[in-house]
């Protein structure tokens, strides 16, 4: 199963090669997220309108390798912008990717733009 | 060498034998013992056993090798019948002589059979011997054969008497105490106790006749009933006599040795008779004026008189000896201990009684409220040991002494206080932390809050069933260390639920963000704060989960349970239970239309496994046009009112439970609270629907509905407690009413009933005068509020499906119509199950 988390590595904003257009603004509830698919790649996009700020990272919960993140809840730890897996409330900050109340793995973060009403999402390949 | 004779096999005959062959010194001495009975000593407390298995080896206390493995000669079905004191020589009744040094009474008791007219009938017999109950096998057979509904009675209604009743009921035959006091149990139980005891008896098919004195057996040459007074005949096939013992001491009388008015071999405290050579132990000594009918003290008699014998003069019986008791009387738990009854000159009783439970437990405490003087209980005796310990060790009891007797609680109540708890206690299982771990983490500074002690330990990250309690534990511990203990949602809020509802409800808010950025603290929620003002917004304003879907928690997000691999469960409302076949004939072909594992849930619904986001509205769409609706198994709401069949089907049935059970389901369906709800209806005390077990409860009885609140099932499993008695449907409502509307308005996130109820100052009576009584003058608004949820009920299932925007949510891809391609499902006894987890 492990093989599941090689596919994800956590991406700089100075790193991206390719900005994928996912999909509509609106596509995404406030506060919340939704998943893009690309490629073999399932990433969990999440808006935090109350910021104006997006944040996306691997759907994988490295806990249970389940496809789930995108589900969580988001909001924020001292300031940190976080998600909250919904099987087991493993809490994982958007910026760094780390395991906020555990010490699993981090999680794989990606670099999120809008343009016009559009969400990119930015990968190394 | 010196030889020592012991006259009687019984078990402490045979105990002697067994203490005095342990001690080095022993085999100074020859021993030679006589047993009337055919067999060696076997355990007659256990005699009933014998009508399980009828293996007569199984009770043996030793076989017969055992006696000459130790150098005893063994000699049985022969019976002393004369003592020669002063030539120190016994002769039995095959006429041979032999002689002793020392001589050991232990000849035990007899059963005493009244001198009632008829007794003497065939069919009477004692209770005593595996003779006897060979005997009373060979009747019975015989018995049902001619008469397969023949009926027993017992003469008798004390420890040996409902010993021979479960005889009875184990023969087959239908049985009948008959006791002459009125009550059973007379010498161990007082009259409260020996009541709970009867009934639950009664429940499990023993028929208890108290006050009767018998005056007669009846029947020509067999016996065919009992006769009371002059109209009062009870007719009976079989009697088992069991009217108390006497003492064989009619070998001692014979020889002169000092016996008691009443019988029984005076003894001193060395247990030597009048007679320097003779000891007397078991139920044939008379030690202070009293016989002692139990093994315990028996035993102690024994390893005395092998102490005296061998030289330890200072070997002397207490003054006074421990009576306490405890047993399984056809399966019942009896035990009393130290002083069971007590004037009330010594000291005070506190008396716990349940009825419905068959539960009494009585515990009298020193006038000071210091000690423990004794006490019954009958039901469930798992606390006698550690009473018993308080008592004969003086130990000190808590201040409120009736914690030592009250039931067990949710959370760290059952310990009295989670920080009693020892060090070594293990709070949380899965992760193996034990309270010393936590408390040490918090007493270092490493943890400064709950999230800490989690972080720090792991307590509660697996199953998490310890939660409440490593919060419990947590919160105590910092205040015992002086450091404040906030007890707010999380740390977005300065409030507690409680504040937030009020604020919620005053301001009329009816988003969160105008919550979070009017009263937060400047930050932007959690998966902490969001679903519990949801769940508030739900409460105050009746809004479904479809309003703001963002912030509710992830179930009530896509209104379904998330399964271990992302997959969701779809569970629709089935009111009490009650389903026609066409609709379960449409769940089956709508499950296997979508190859969902269908299994029947605990709470009498069907639950449909493993439907993906997308299939989710299209089962609901199929559900909702058979007439179904959602079931709420996903939300901390009303989850399923459990009912049994109940008065139109049931021949024991009180009441319709399965109408009331639909009535009151349909009326709370949906309604958010801080945690789910769950009722039960029964229609009679047999309690089929677990009633008990629920936050709220309803049992059938004459005269109306007795209404249970704050049960739960889960880690910490509680019995809803009786909050009102005999009430008709519309006050059950009303009670109801203002009960779950005060419980959403004041407890705590995530906390059920039942804790909530046990935390709540001023505990179930304070809950009856805000309910029952209306002290707050808050009960018309709590029924009001109540009244406008039930009214604004909709289903949120119907909303979605019939509504594209919010169709949009139910797919796993934004910018796919594929499905989750790392979905693998592998085949379970004809079903499905996801793939188990590597990890």
């Amino acid at each position: 199963m492990e093989e599941v988390l090689e596919k994800y590595r956590a991406t700089k904003l100075e790193e991206v090669k390719v900005w994928f257009k996912a999909a509509s603004v609106h596509d995404f509830p406030a506060d919340g997220g939704a998943c893009v698919k690309y490629k073999d790649k399932q990433i969990a996009v999440f808006n935090f309108a109350r910021i104006n700020k997006w944040y996306a990272c691997q759907n994988v919960c490295p806990h249970k390798m389940e496809m789930v993140l995108s589900r969580g809840m988001i909001g924020d730890e001292k300031g940190t912008p976080k998600v909250a897996c919904p099987l087991h409330k493993k809490t994982f900050s958007l910026e760094s990717g780390e395991n906020l109340n555990g010490d699993l793995e981090a999680i794989a973060t990606y670099p999120v733009k809008i343009e016009g009403e559009n969400v990119y999402i930015g990968f190394l390949d | 060498m010196k030889k020592i004779i012991v006259v009687g096999n019984g078990m402490v005959g045979y105990k002697f034998c067994e203490k005095f062959v342990a001690q080095e010194t022993a085999k100074n001495f020859q021993i030679i013992v006589f047993g009337e009975e055919p067999r060696p000593a076997y355990d007659r407390v256990h005699l009933s056993e014998f009508f399980d298995n009828q293996d007569a080896k199984a009770l043996e206390m030793a076989p017969a090798e055992w006696y000459s493995e130790n150098g005893i000669e063994l000699i049985t079905g022969e019976r002393v019948s004369d003592i020669n004191r002063s030539g120190k020589k016994i002769t039995t009744a095959k006429d041979r002589e032999f002689s002793y040094d020392y001589l050991i009474m232990a000849t035990g008791s007899s059963p005493f059979v009244p001198p009632i007219k008829g007794v003497e009938k065939e069919g009477v017999f004692v209770y005593r011997t595996i003779e006897d109950l060979e005997g009373m096998l060979a009747y019975a057979a015989k018995l049902k054969e001619e008469k397969p509904n023949a009926r027993a009675a017992v003469l008798g209604g004390g420890l040996l008497g409902l010993e021979a009743g479960k005889a009875v009921l184990d023969m087959g035959l239908e049985p009948h105490i008959v006791e002459f006091a009125s009550k059973l149990m007379p010498r161990q139980l007082d009259s409260r106790s020996s009541q709970v005891l009867k009934l639950k008896l009664e429940s499990i098919g023993l028929n208890i006749h108290l006050s009767k004195a018998t005056n007669q057996i009846l029947g020509d040459g067999k016996i065919t009933g009992m006769e009371f007074g002059e109209d009062d005949v009870l007719d009976v096939d079989m009697l088992i006599v069991s009217a108390g013992i006497r003492p064989r001491d009619e070998l001692a009388k014979a020889c002169g040795l000092e016996v008691g008015v009443r019988g029984g071999i005076v003894v001193d405290n060395t247990m030597k008779t009048s007679d320097e050579n003779i000891y007397a132990i078991g139920e044939i000594a008379l030690y202070n004026q009293m016989i002692y009918g139990l093994v315990a003290p028996g035993y102690d008699m024994a390893d005395i008189a092998v102490r005296q014998i061998l030289g330890e003069t200072e070997a002397i019986m207490p003054e006074s000896i421990d009576m306490s008791t405890k047993l399984k009387l056809i399966g019942v738990d009896v035990a009393s201990f130290g002083e069971p009854f007590m004037p009330a000159s010594k000291g005070h009783s506190i008396i716990f009684e349940n009825k419905t439970e068959y539960l009494y437990k009585r515990i009298n405490v020193s006038l000071d409220g210091k000690k423990l003087l004794g006490g019954i209980l009958v039901g469930d005796a798992t606390d006698y040991s550690m009473l018993h310990q308080i008592y004969l060790n003086g130990m000190a009891i808590p201040e409120n002494a009736a914690q030592l007797i009250l039931p067990a609680s949710e959370g760290g109540a059952a310990f009295g206080d989670v920080m009693d708890l020892p060090d070594e206690a293990q709070i949380c299982s899965c992760e193996s932390v034990t309270k010393g771990q936590i408390c040490g983490v918090i007493e270092s500074g490493e943890a400064k809050d709950l999230g800490d002690v989690v972080n720090c330990t792991k307590a509660g990250t697996g199953c998490g069933g310890c939660k409440p309690m490593v919060a419990d534990l947590t919160n105590a511990k910092l205040k015992s260390l002086g450091i404040e203990v906030k007890d707010t949602i999380c740390e977005h809020f300065d409030y507690n639920r409680q504040d937030l509802y009020q604020i919620i409800q005053v301001k009329g808010y009816t988003k969160f963000n105008e919550v979070l950025d009017n009263h937060g603290n400047g930050g932007h929620g959690c998966e902490l704060c969001k679903p519990v003002v949801a769940s508030l917004m739900a409460s105050i304003h009746a809004d479904t989960a479809n309003k703001e879907y963002a912030i509710q928690d992830s179930n009530d997000r896509f209104l379904a349970n998330i399964q271990r691999n992302g997959t969701y469960s779809v569970v629709p409302r089935v009111p009490g239970g009650e389903i026609t076949p066409d609709k379960l004939i449409a769940l089956g072909e709508i499950a296997k239309k979508y190859d969902l594992y269908t299994k029947i849930t605990g709470g009498v619904r069907i639950d449909l496994f493993g439907a993906t986001l997308r299939q989710l509205p299209l089962i609901w769409k199929e559900l909702i046009s058979h007439g179904f609706e959602s079931g709420h198994a996903y939300g901390k709401s009303l989850r399923t009112v459990k009912t049994c069949v109940g008065s139109t089907w049931c021949r024991y049935g009180m009441d319709e439970s399965v109408s009331f059970g639909i009535e009151l389901e349909n009326r709370y369906r949906g309604i958010r609270a801080p945690h789910k709800i769950k009722g039960g209806v029964s229609g009679c005390i047999r309690e089929c629907a677990e009633a008990r077990g629920k936050d709220f409860g309803l049992i059938a009885v004459e005269g109306g509905w007795n209404l249970y609140l704050g049960g739960n099932g889960g880690a910490n499993p509680r019995h809803a407690e009786l909050f009102a008695e005999q009430i008709d449907n519309e006050t059950v409502i009303k009670y109801l009413d203002r009960y779950l509307m005060l419980y959403m308005r004041t407890a705590k996130p995530l906390q059920r009933t039942a804790a909530w109820q046990e935390r709540l100052e001023g505990g179930l009576d304070y809950l009856k005068e805000v309910i029952i009584d209306d002290k707050l003058g808050i009960a018309e608004d709590l029924e009001k509020e109540m009244q406008t949820l039930v009214n604004k009920f909709e289903c949120e299932w119907t909303q979605a499906v019939n509504n594209p925007e919010m169709m949009k949510r139910f797919s796993h891809f934004v910018n796919s119509e594929e499905e989750d391609d790392n979905l693998v499902f592998v085949p379970m006894r004809e079903q499905k199950m996801p793939e188990p987890w590597s990890n």
